[in-house]
């Protein structure tokens, strides 16, 4: 059986942003890719969904507070 | 009418919570539409009141919010936590080792739930265990140092080997790989002859054998067999995630260690973040501390930012601070000082502690706004 990490109940949804996309969300913020929160290439999940250094990460977090929280990451 | 709700409510940036908890109440009174626009309108600006301000300091508020129930904490706290028999770090000691990501936390524990069709069966439960929990040489068979013959004699027992299911076969291969040198069978025992003359090399072969595992996971040294609700839970003392989910029959989707850093290495930073979350949570909650989740929030953010865990104090977060005199307000003033000068370090007064060293305005709240003058302007 393969096991999937991202189906372990600890680990939210990421999503790479298409280039578009990414564009996007940079000019709804105001800010440079390089102003984001970071995340490892060598992140066993970011490995897992085959995201490269420069890609944006979209990650779908359950919160305990808003119920459900959208947060970016940048893959360096 | 359901649709209805759903539409206006959708024009809204609610967040989905407070939005839930809107549609939850108005679909109980069955309001006209126009009365609901009103209502979900000073909804929304009571949600806008509520929001933080800009230039609020918010980590400074969370470090009092975590800070003054944490001196309540009692200081050592070193027992059961509802879990039979497992000793568990709690309390304050715990609360460290969670900020400074102990790579080791002093009492490692995991809660390992298993597939369905081994979670109702006692046996199959047993089973599991079997294979996680370590089994060394000395507990299936009596070990004897026979200093005449420089030799080692392992008298297996078969009621134990029997009751954890092994054969002589997987053992004699164990102790060979252990050992690194022939061993003989006769009538039943293990021999294993000493290759030179050695005393020394006697009895650390001895003890090196007497702790050989023979069966389980090296790190888990105990596996505790508890039903919870429908379905049988292994709680072990000692933790390793990479090891246990590839155990067959564990639903390693439902498989939770306490050890924060090896979820990091195994389930990434955003698992770690909410792992930091979770334990900090518990543990202030065990201690009958209510602390605001948001607070726990913003240090596990803080922690995870940088895509590596990042401990809080002097060798992470308070460490890496660019300007050099907040380092050396916070710990070890003069070492800071001093490397600070060798290095020629520049300090651009931007965060808070420095501009309170040199006495100016800090930048935050009205601190943080500058105001400008528009000449010429209406008359």
């Amino acid at each position: 059986m393969k096991i999937r990490l991202q189906d372990h109940i600890l680990v939210p949804k990421h999503e790479i942003l298409s280039k578009e996309e990414a564009e996007e969300l940079l000019k709804i913020l105001g800010i440079s890719k390089e102003q984001l929160p970071k995340i490892k290439a060598s992140d066993p999940i970011v490995v897992e969904i085959g995201a490269k250094p420069g890609d944006i990460i979209k990650i779908t977090r359950k919160s305990l507070t808003a119920g459900k929280s959208v947060f970016y990451r940048l893959v360096v | 009418m359901e649709s209805e709700l759903d539409r206006i409510l959708s024009k809204y940036p609610f967040p989905e919570s407070v939005k839930e908890e809107i549609k939850s109440e108005l679909e109980k009174l069955n309001l006209p539409e126009n009365k609901l626009k009103k209502v979900i309108d000073a909804c929304f600006r009571a949600y806008l009141n509520n929001l933080i301000e800009p230039g609020e300091p918010s980590g400074i508020v969370a470090a009092q919010s975590i800070g003054e129930p944490g001196t309540q904490m009692t200081m050592r706290t070193f027992h059961y936590a509802g879990v039979a028999e497992i000793n568990v770090t709690l309390g304050l000691p715990r609360l460290i080792e969670i900020l400074d990501v102990r790579k080791n936390p002093s009492t490692p524990m995991m809660k390992i739930r298993l597939l369905p069709e081994y979670a109702n069966d006692r046996e199959k439960a047993r089973d599991i265990a079997n294979k996680i929990e370590a089994t060394y040489l000395k507990d299936i068979a009596d070990i004897e140092a026979d200093i005449r013959n420089m030799r080692i004699i392992i008298r297996p027992d078969e009621e134990a080997m029997k009751r954890k299911g092994l054969d002589h076969e997987s053992i004699k291969k164990k102790i060979e790989k252990q050992a690194k040198t022939e061993i003989l069978e006769e009538g039943g025992n293990i021999i294993v002859q000493i290759s030179e003359p050695s005393y020394k090399l006697l009895m650390s072969t001895f003890e090196k054998l007497k702790d050989t595992v023979v069966m389980g996971i090296k790190e888990i040294k105990r596996v505790i067999i508890r039903k919870e609700g429908e379905e049988y839970v292994l709680y072990t003392e000692g933790s390793s995630l990479k090891k246990v989910m590839k155990v067959p029959g564990v639903d390693f989707t439902r498989t939770l260690t306490n050890d924060i850093y090896e979820i990091y290495e195994v389930l990434g930073i955003e698992a770690a973040r909410n792992a930091i979350i979770e334990e900090a949570l518990n543990t202030l909650e065990e201690q009958g501390l209510e602390v605001d989740p948001r607070h726990i929030m913003l240090v596990a953010d803080v922690m995870t930012a940088d895509g590596e865990l990042r401990s809080i104090g002097r060798h992470g977060v308070a460490g890496e601070k660019q300007s050099v005199l907040a380092r050396a307000a916070f710990e070890m003033t003069v070492n800071n000082l001093l490397d600070a000068a060798v290095r020629g370090e520049m300090d651009y007064l931007r965060g808070i502690t420095e501009n309170i060293i040199v006495g100016q305005p800090i930048k935050l709240g009205t601190g943080d706004i500058e105001l400008v003058l528009k000449m010429g302007g209406r008359r």
